[in-house]
């Protein structure tokens, strides 16, 4: 009974989820309510989480599920994210005619798989998590079916995304094989010798992992995806599974193999640093926002990687404080492309910005600032961000990985200033509607205060941070 | 002293941005908005004023010093001013509200947002010169690139999209290697705070890498030959509030970061550079002099001076003598008003007839005598004839090339005929000779306000010209301290063999 106390949070997403199911079903026209309810149970599972007593730090399930600060701190984020995806996405799922009460439903499924990722200490309570918010995502995809677009991207995920899922799977076959254990704490214990059987199973994970959070060399659906998915579902896919997989990332590397750490850190150096450079090159010729800032992502993604690679829990507390930097950055700039909308039909081709900030002075601004931040540069919270990975990575003297960080700043840096150049510098367009509902701007203006603000106080989300520690 | 008084400089204009951000206004009450800048800027140039006055000029220490926790046990929040950064921003603080009454002639569109920029660049620029922390010195290092970028690109003339990324990206690129540095030197003092660096030292064996990776940043922003290709491009596509803050105060960044950081916490390191230092800032001198000899357009050939000019900072600061650094010193301000008049006055111009070619011009002394004499002070005053502020920081350099290597004193007076050749040269074509053209004739003189800015630079120009002495011994003792304190002079004479 303890143990079901300490995870009712996932108890009450599941129940909701089933409740909302036959709720939707038998209830006719109901997709609006529906999605509502799933905002507002979001809401209750967040006020859960936080409710629960912060001082445990407790495995349950015969050591296979964690409740720590790592666990506490990411589904907060996670929920949080999820709860702004819904707000600003609820007036684009309307008219984009996606409106069914399987979408919200959908999400909630691949949230709780999240929840179960983040918490798992054990090879098959992780696998279970993982599929559960893949097979969510791929239906989530291709939800637009009518669309040729998303339909592809639907199906291309989904193979692609299987078999990595397949390559993980047999990694965590034959690192049973040699530890005989599926539990982390376990495999530590049982795995003091490195043998070659281990490091193909640590590689084949790694590759999994890698997959989903798309990095370079796996990166190759998410530009596809990202365009092809209704806009509502690429936020989702910018944001929540990026916290998953990298908190997985966190506990795979940091609890069983940290005494292999010769054995992965080269991987994740050139993950990271392959990441960091092709996601910032390859961006700079794109025209769809959303594939620009799919290759965005996979270059902040190379971020967080180098604060993963340097083995030391400040590099753990740096790549946690990037990511959560990055889904505010994110956030606000899927919000501003939630506002691009003209006689119901939503735009999303950079040229389409084309003196924006004639007509909606604003809405520029807040684009300005976000996309500044996106670059790093001082003194927006993406500067911070970049700051403290740079500092946990240099502190381990691994000059080279930060010197071509830097550089490749620069290169993104590049693609970042096209945008703004063509809202600020190029001739104006046709206005957009300037009318949009609560919750999008809501999360338009506090995502974007945080940006503009984080440098007053800095140390709020680095203290809260740096009492997150692995081992 | 407990109120904080450098803290209200930074903030003072970003208040004042805020506030005309969010005061709306149609059309009608665009010129309140000016007036609220121009209040915002003077009420700073009073305050900073009121600092310099107070400030006690034989001290050594950093004075006005405020510390406050930010990042929490990592990076403190830390702004001082010894006798060289006050100077610094008397200069920020006087310009600013210069650029604030050229708007009046020069921009058309979206004065609110013009202003709001010109403010928040402020807070920056004013930002750089006192913080005492590297930390913080490089937020307000790279965040000054943001408006500026947005000042050329947006009210910039026809390549401005071109100018703006090259001017960005240049900077940002050179900037980089620096972050790692600081990052670098946090890891191995333990600290980032300037006034302990100081006291600490850094390890010279760390020391050549480092002065490096500062030099890439400084060199890019001086600028220094061969990365000096953004500057004629930014200055001739900006617009004249534009060039006058980037010629004035933006470059003198760099000068500032090499006196504060390169030789005060690398003395080894600068020394061990000074050969590359001397070469670059020669071919500064003598090339560019020889470019500039060969523009056609008034804003190029006064970019290109500019790199001149900073030449003589960069061989001044690394001469590492007292003369040396003060005559870069007073190089850095007096070039500050100097090219920022120049830029005004080639603004007067390319307002009434929008071309800045020079030999579309032509006989303007009978049309426009008053602008020909302010016109004239201000040649006089960039190729540095005795009695103007230029003079002075062009002997003093020139007196400390001379105690440490006569060849390259000697090739830098050079440059100093060259100088003169080309100013007098524009000067000759664009105020003397015939007048040709027919629209050159239907120019007006100088109007009120163009009067009043050009005169407020013309004074200090020739006071500090034939009376430097206020800003000589403000700098004096902190020069006197940091050549000391590093024994710039024992390791001079070590390294000559004494």
């Amino acid at each position: 009974m303890e143990n079901l106390q300490l995870i009712i949070p996932e108890l009450f997403i599941s129940i909701m989820i089933m409740f909302l199911l036959i709720f939707g079903v038998f209830k006719k026209n109901s997709s609006q309510l529906v999605y509502n309810l799933t905002t507002v149970s979001l809401v209750a599972a967040l006020a859960l989480i936080i409710n629960l007593d912060s001082q445990i730090q407790s495995s349950l399930f015969n050591n296979s599920y964690n409740i720590d600060n790592l666990a506490r701190f990411m589904k907060i984020l996670l929920i949080l994210s999820g709860i702004f995806v819904m707000l600003s996405s609820s007036k684009y799922i309307q008219i984009s005619k996606i409106s069914k009460i399987e979408y919200p439903i959908l999400i909630l499924c691949s949230i709780l798989g999240m929840m179960v990722m983040i918490s798992s200490n054990d090879l098959i309570v992780f696998y279970m998590g993982l599929e559960l918010q893949s097979l969510a995502l791929y239906v989530l995809a291709s939800f637009n079916r009518d669309n040729l677009l998303s339909t592809e991207s639907g199906l291309k995920y989904f193979v692609l995304s299987a078999l990595s899922s397949g390559l993980l799977l047999y990694g965590c076959s034959l690192i049973y094989g040699f530890s005989e254990t599926t539990n982390f704490n376990q495999i530590m214990v049982n795995t003091k010798e490195i043998e070659y059987g281990l490091t193909f199973g640590i590689v084949f994970i790694l590759v999994g992992l890698a997959f989903k959070i798309s990095a370079v060399p796996f990166h190759m659906w998410a530009p596809d995806v990202y365009q092809g998915s209704p806009t509502s579902v690429t936020v989702f896919f910018a944001l929540l599974p990026k916290i998953a997989a990298l908190t997985v990332f966190i506990r795979f590397l940091y609890i069983p193999f940290y005494e292999l750490g010769d054995q992965w850190q080269m991987i994740i150096i050139f993950l990271s640093i392959a990441s960091m450079v092709f996601g910032a090159v390859a961006a700079i010729g794109q025209k769809n926002l959303k594939r620009l800032i799919a290759y965005s992502s996979i270059s902040h993604m190379g971020y967080a990687l180098a604060g993963l690679s340097t083995g030391t829990t400040q590099g753990v507390q740096s790549s946690i404080t990037y990511i959560t930097i990055y889904l505010v950055m994110n956030l606000a700039f899927f919000s501003c492309l939630f506002m691009l909308k003209r006689n119901d039909e939503y735009y999303e081709n950079i040229d389409d910005l084309s003196g924006l900030s004639k007509n909606h002075p604003l809405l520029s601004l807040s684009l300005l600032i976000v996309l500044f931040s996106l670059a790093g540069i001082p003194p927006l919270a993406g500067f911070f961000a970049k700051f403290y990975i740079f500092v946990a990575v240099i502190n381990e003297k691994m000059y080279f990985l930060a010197i071509v960080g830097l550089l490749a700043t620069v290169i993104a840096a590049f693609y970042y200033l096209r945008i703004i150049k063509i809202i600020y510098f190029d001739p104006e367009k046709e206005k957009f509607e300037s009318k949009h509902n609560l919750g999008l701007k809501f999360t338009l203006v506090a995502s974007t205060f945080f940006i503009l603000a984080y440098f007053i106080y800095p140390s709020g989300i680095v203290d809260i941070i740096s009492q997150i520690n692995i081992n | 002293m407990n109120f904080p008084i450098l803290s209200s400089l930074i903030l003072l204009p970003t208040i004042g941005a805020l506030f005309i951000f969010f005061v709306r206004s149609s059309n009608s009450q665009y010129q309140s908005s000016k007036y609220v800048a121009l209040f915002i800027t003077l009420a700073n140039f009073f305050l900073s004023l009121y600092l310099w006055i107070v400030f006690d000029k034989s001290i050594v220490d950093f004075q006005f010093v405020e510390e406050r926790e930010w990042i929490s046990g990592f990076v403190n929040y830390k702004v001082g001013v010894d006798g060289i950064s006050i100077l610094f921003i008397l200069l920020t603080t006087f310009i600013s509200p210069i650029c604030v009454i050229t708007v009046n002639a020069t921009i058309k569109n979206r004065l609110k947002d013009f202003l709001i920029a010109i403010l928040i660049l402020e807070t920056f620029m004013i930002g750089v010169f006192c913080s005492l922390d590297l930390v913080v010195f490089y937020l307000f290092f790279e965040a000054g690139l943001i408006p500026m970028f947005l000042i050329i690109g947006i009210w910039g003339g026809e390549r401005r999209v071109y100018s703006a990324f090259k001017f960005f990206l240049y900077t940002l690129l050179g900037s980089v290697l620096m972050l790692v540095a600081i990052i670098s030197i946090y890891w191995i003092t333990g600290t980032t705070d300037v006034i302990k660096l100081y006291e600490l030292g850094i390890d010279a064996k760390y020391q050549n890498l480092l002065w490096l990776a500062f030099f890439s940043s400084f060199a890019v922003k001086t600028p220094m030959w061969p990365v000096h290709t953004w500057l004629p491009d930014a200055h001739v596509e900006a617009p004249t509030a534009g060039s006058v803050l980037l010629a004035a105060i933006l470059l003198k960044m760099a000068g500032y970061g090499f006196i504060r950081f390169s030789l005060g916490l690398f003395p080894d390191a600068s020394l061990y550079f000074v050969p590359l230092v001397y070469t670059l800032s020669l071919i500064a001198i003598i090339y560019t002099s020889l470019v500039a000899l060969m523009q056609e357009d008034m804003k190029k050939l006064i970019a290109y001076s500019s790199v001149a000019h900073m030449g003589f900072v960069t061989l001044g600061i690394f001469t590492m003598t007292q003369q040396g650094i003060e005559g870069s010193i007073f190089q850095m301000i007096s070039h500050g008003l100097v090219s920022a008049a120049l830029f005004l006055c080639v603004g007067v111009v390319y307002d009434r007839l929008h071309t800045r070619l020079i030999n579309r011009y032509g006989g303007l002394v009978s049309i426009m005598p008053k602008y020909a004499i302010v016109f004239m002070v201000f040649t006089l005053g960039a190729l540095g004839l005795p009695g103007t502020s230029g003079f002075i920081g062009e002997f003093l350099v020139l007196i400390g090339a001379f105690k440490k290597n006569i060849l390259v004193a000697t090739i830098a007076s050079l440059g100093v005929i060259l100088g003169a050749a080309y100013m007098l040269w524009l000067y000759k074509r664009i105020i003397f000779g015939k007048l040709i053209n027919e629209d050159v004739k239907k120019m007006v003189d100088l109007k009120r306000f163009e009067i009043v800015t050009l005169w407020l630079l013309v004074l200090p120009i020739i006071f500090f010209g034939f009376y430097p002495e206020p800003l000589i011994n403000s700098i004096e003792v902190s020069v006197a301290n940091m050549i000391d304190m590093n024994d710039l002079d024992k390791i001079n004479k070590l390294a000559l063999g004494e």
